[in-house]
Formats: C-alpha cells, structure tokens, sequence
C-alpha cells in the first residue's frame, strides 16, 4: 500500500504543476511574477490579471474537470460493460449529447424558436444531459438483452454514426450562424465557459465524482459479473443506476460545456491500469481522476502552442494508447 | 432442513420445466443435480440463489422464507460459482478470493485481518495457497475452478451451489474436484448442490441425487437412486443403457 501512497503523491504532484504551467503558458508572455499577484490578489498588470483569471485559471481548471469528469466515466463504462473499449465516446453517449446539442442548437432555430441568453445558458448544457441520459437508457436497456460485448459495442457505434447522420441532415437544413456555433462547439474548446458557468459545472462534476466513489464497492464486484455481484450482496440495479447518474453527469455536463472530447475517457483508465497494475475500483478511481486531469492539462498545454482544437490532441494522444491496448488486450478480447 | 423446496414450478412462460417438485436437503450433504441438456439444472440453481424466479412454490434457506430476504441477508447463506469465466486484466487470485468477503466487508470494501485470515483458509482448503499472487486468466480450468470455489468458501455460507464446475476439465481433474466438494461438504458442514453431466462421479461420491425428470425431480440417497430404475430410463438410448451393477454406461454390442 505504501508504493501506492508515493504514487498518488506523485500523482498529485505532477497534477499541481501542471495546472501551474499551463496558468503560466499562454500566446501572451506574461511573467510568472505577475501570473503569481494575479491568482494571488497582489500587484500586477491589470490586462495581465485578466488574461490570467478570465482566460487561463478558468481553461485550467476546466481542462482539470473536464480530465478527470471524462476518465470516472471511461472507467465506470468499461467496467459496467465488461468491456475494455468501452467508454463515452464509443458507446454513443457523446453523440447523444450531441444530438441534444444539435437539436438545441440548429433544431429549435429552424422551428422558430429564437434562444436568448438565458436558454442559451441553460440549454446546452440541459439538451447535453437529456441526449446522452437517453442514449445511455438505450445501451442498458440493448445490454440487458443481448450478451454479447462486441454486439453492444457495434451497436453503440451504430447509434453514432446514425445520430451523426442525423445531425448533419439539420446542419443542412440550418442557417449560418446556427451551423456556426454548432461546428464550434463539435470541435471541442475548453475555453468557452464564464466563470459562472464553471460555478455551475464544477459542483455538478463533484457530484458525479462523489457518486463513483460511493459505488467503487459494486464496481469492484461487477468485475466479476452481474450473477455473482447479486450472490454477494449487491444490489446490482440500484448500484448500476447509480453508476449511471453518476456517467451521465460526468460525461454528459463535459460534453455539454467543452464539446465532444474523445478518447480521454477511452485511454486513460487503462493508463491507471498499467501504472497501478491493478483492477481495483479503490485505485483506479482515485488513479483515473489524477491522470485524467494531468492528460488534459497536458493535452490544452499542446493544444495551445500549437492552435489546435483540443479534440484533436486527445484524439493524438489518445488513439496509440488504445491500440497498445487492444493489442495487448487480444486473448482477453477474443 | 438446509435447503427445503415446497411445490417449486419452474419455467418460462408457456413453458414449465419442472412441475410441483418438494425436496429437503440436509446440512452437511454433498448433492448432485442430474440432468439431460435443457431440462432446467441452471434455471433451478439460478432460482436457489435468488437470481432467477420460481412460477410458483417457496424455497426455504436454513429455515428462511427464500422471497423474504435480503440481497444482504441471502449472501450470508448461499454462495453461487456461475459457469462463466471471468476475464479481467490485473486481477490476483487472491483479490477474486477476497471478493467473497463482500457481504461482510465497509462501504469501499475493506479487507480486515480477520477477513485476511478467512480468504487465506479459503486458499488453503481448497489447496491454492500458492496461488494468492497469480494473475486469474493464468490459470488452467481446474485451477480457476479451485480458485472460485475459494471464493466461495470465503463468502462464508452454509449452502454453496455450482453450475457446472466440471464441465472443462479432464477427467483427473473432475474427480479431484469432486473429491474437494465432498471433504467441504462432510468436513466444513456445508451443504453443497451443483449441476453436473458426470454421472459416474457423481454417482461414487455424492451423499444425494436430484434428478431431473421433466417435469419432476427425483431427489434420494445415491444408493437409492442407483437401483430406481430411473438412470436406465432416462440415460439410454438406442446404442447406449446405463448398468446399475457397474453404475456406468456401456454401449449396446451389435
């Protein structure tokens, strides 16, 4: 238990000093003095001090959030799933959120509804939870039927493609503007949030955070099957439900604030499983928050220097993670 | 009683398996459910560890209404070893053991050192100690039938059902493991029932039989079983009968 103290140690570590690298890095040169007063309340340039509070800290703590929102749920869904692919983005539930984001967004418009601030603000965020809550209800309820990992999992991409299907019939059908903030928002930004906004997700992700700690039990029984989590003792429908408000408001709320962010989800509970070498939800969790926010940051560090929406870094760094994965993966696969 | 069945009817809607079957098995027993593919072995041990349903009829569990319990309280009297394998990466022999402790374990489920002890009991008995560090999709068939056995025992249940747990191994390894639920059955006082296709094993070792036929359930001692005429019935076709003398089957010369 000690050497995994001195890596959550180092874990955490690393994580503080990223987050202060990435408040530091930015397309302004400001120097790290300043970067200091502006978090710190003291004296400092007053362009600088926004630059560093409304910009950079809230970019850094969503790139946190949203890493370690993404993560929970990767690991919860592989787990719930018995399927080491599994996570928000293969499974359909991002393109669900996208499809409640689309029909917010491009749908409402062409039916005549104008969206003023207020619905715009609530409304992304509320169409994100309905879309992947419902595309999720869908998967469960196709999984309790059908046995067959790889069958749900071919499913659940069917779904996406057939929503994306969907969505791009009313990105046809929509005006400029709407297409406009639609495409944006499928590119993936972390950088499109208020501050209100950020006091709006933070508390809801902590939620979801809290929720997969309180279901690591049942997670860590679920290894073993559905059959012999019920033989000891588990109520398996109530932890799955669980589970599943807690994917929901993780995934959901990220998809919903920065867009569909793939393959953190995907990649990084199985980075946690080869540092931890362990299938222990009691590790895991905990591991998965900490390198999913450390890739994130990581991954806007990147994404910055390079002007690159951060989709496609996570998709870079993401997609030979879980390659190595499948590889080494194949016998349990099959 | 440690297991009692009263007018048990089980099924799939239209369809009825087994039909109004009463049985009691003692504490202590080691059981084996006989049967021909499809006649409803799973569906019984399923609705024993409450993961299934009975159409109709009660099942009492050491004097316990069966419908009346808990998920809790059930995993304290019946431990279940499923026929499917389990496929997880980074996953020790004895962390599978230690999952037995569920029932009894904290919120984020804790191992104590009592529940140490019990898990490395469960490892002994079962003759796996050496096993504890090693990866479970390391294991050969019989191996990892002696590992979910553990696991089992570590639940710490008066009743342990199995599906199947012969059904991969060779034929050494069947009678070992047979020969394991016996001395757990008579020796540790549990009161074992499983399913299985071995007919002649389960004929040499088992206290009782419940065989299925459909719709009812014959369930006496092995000895009685043996000489009631219904294994010739049931397990002979046109070029193999069963022999009570030899308890086998032989095939019928031409």
């Amino acid at each position: 238990m000690a050497r995994h103290t001195i890596t959550f140690l180092l874990l955490g570590f690393l994580l503080i000093l990223l987050f202060i690298v990435d408040i530091s890095i930015g397309s302004t040169d400001i120097p790290i003095s300043d970067v200091w007063n502006a978090l710190t309340g003291g004296q400092c340039d007053p362009q600088a001090r926004d630059i560093i509070l409304k910009i950079r800290l809230l970019k850094s703590i969503m790139a946190i959030l949203a890493g370690t929102a993404l993560a929970t749920s990767g690991l919860q869904m592989q787990t719930i799933f018995r399927n080491p692919l599994a996570g928000p983005h293969v499974l359909g539930v991002s393109s669900g959120a996208g499809l409640g984001v689309a029909l917010f967004l491009l749908g409402a418009p062409i039916l005549g509804f104008a969206h003023n601030d207020f619905t715009q603000y609530i409304g992304v965020a509320g169409a994100a939870w309905i879309g992947s809550a419902a595309i999720l209800l869908v998967i469960v309820a196709l999984s309790r039927r059908i046995k067959d990992i790889m069958v749900i999992l071919i499913l659940g991409m069917m779904i996406g493609s057939g929503i994306g299907a969907a969505v791009e019939i009313l990105q046809y059908l929509s005006d400029e503007s709407a297409l406009k903030s639609f495409v944006i928002w499928t590119m993936g930004s972390l950088g499109d949030v208020t501050s209100s906004q950020v006091l709006l997700i933070a508390p809801i992700i902590v939620i979801g955070l809290l929720l997969s700690i309180a279901t690591i039990k049942p997670l860590n029984t679920l290894l073993l099957g559905e059959n012999y989590a019920r033989s000891m003792g588990i109520d398996v429908a109530r932890s799955r439900r669980l589970i599943f408000i807690s994917t929901v408001l993780l995934s959901g709320t990220i998809t919903a604030f920065c867009g569909p962010i793939g393959f953190v989800g995907l990649a990084v509970p199985h980075l946690a499983r080869m540092l931890f070498a362990s299938a222990d939800h009691r590790l895991l969790i905990p591991g998965s928050m900490l390198m999913g926010g450390i890739m994130m940051l990581v991954c806007n560090l990147i994404s910055k220097s390079m002007t690159l929406p951060i989709n496609t870094i996570t998709a870079l760094m993401g997609i030979p993670i879980v390659i190595i994965v499948v590889i080494r993966n194949r016998n349990i696969l099959r | 009683m440690s297991i009692r069945l009263k007018d048990i009817t089980l099924g799939y809607g239209e369809r009825i398996l087994v039909n109004d079957v009463n049985a009691d098995i003692k504490q202590g027993e080691l059981t084996a459910l006989l049967g021909r593919n499809g006649t409803g072995k799973s569906t019984l041990l399923r609705a024993l560890a409450g993961l299934g349903s009975t159409i109709s009829g009660s099942i009492e569990l050491m004097g316990h209404d069966l419908s009346t319990l808990s998920v809790q309280q059930r995993s304290k009297l019946i431990s279940f070893v499923t026929p499917e394998k389990i496929a997880v990466a980074n996953l020790s022999c004895e962390e599978v053991v230690a999952f037995g402790r569920t029932p009894y374990t904290n919120w984020k489920g804790t191992i104590t050192l009592e529940d140490r002890k019990i898990v490395e009991r469960a490892m002994s008995l079962v003759k796996m100690s050496d096993f504890a560090k090693k990866d479970i999709n390391h294991l050969s068939d019989g191996e990892y039938q002696r590992i979910m056995i553990a696991r089992a025992l570590a639940q710490d249940t008066p009743i342990i059902l199995l599906d199947e747990p012969t059904a991969f191994l060779d034929m050494p390894n069947r009678y070992e493991l047979c020969i394991l639920l016996q001395k757990l059955a008579h020796i540790e006082k549990k009161t074992i029932l499983f399913s299985t296709h071995d007919l002649d094993i389960a004929l040499s070792l088992c206290d009782g039989i419940a065989l299925i036929d459909s719709p009812h359930i014959h369930y006496m001692t092995t000895s009685d079983i043996i000489n009631s005429g219904h294994i010739e019935r049931l397990f002979s076709s046109e070029e193999i009968y069963f022999d009570p003398q030899t308890q086998r089957v032989n095939l019928k010369q031409a």
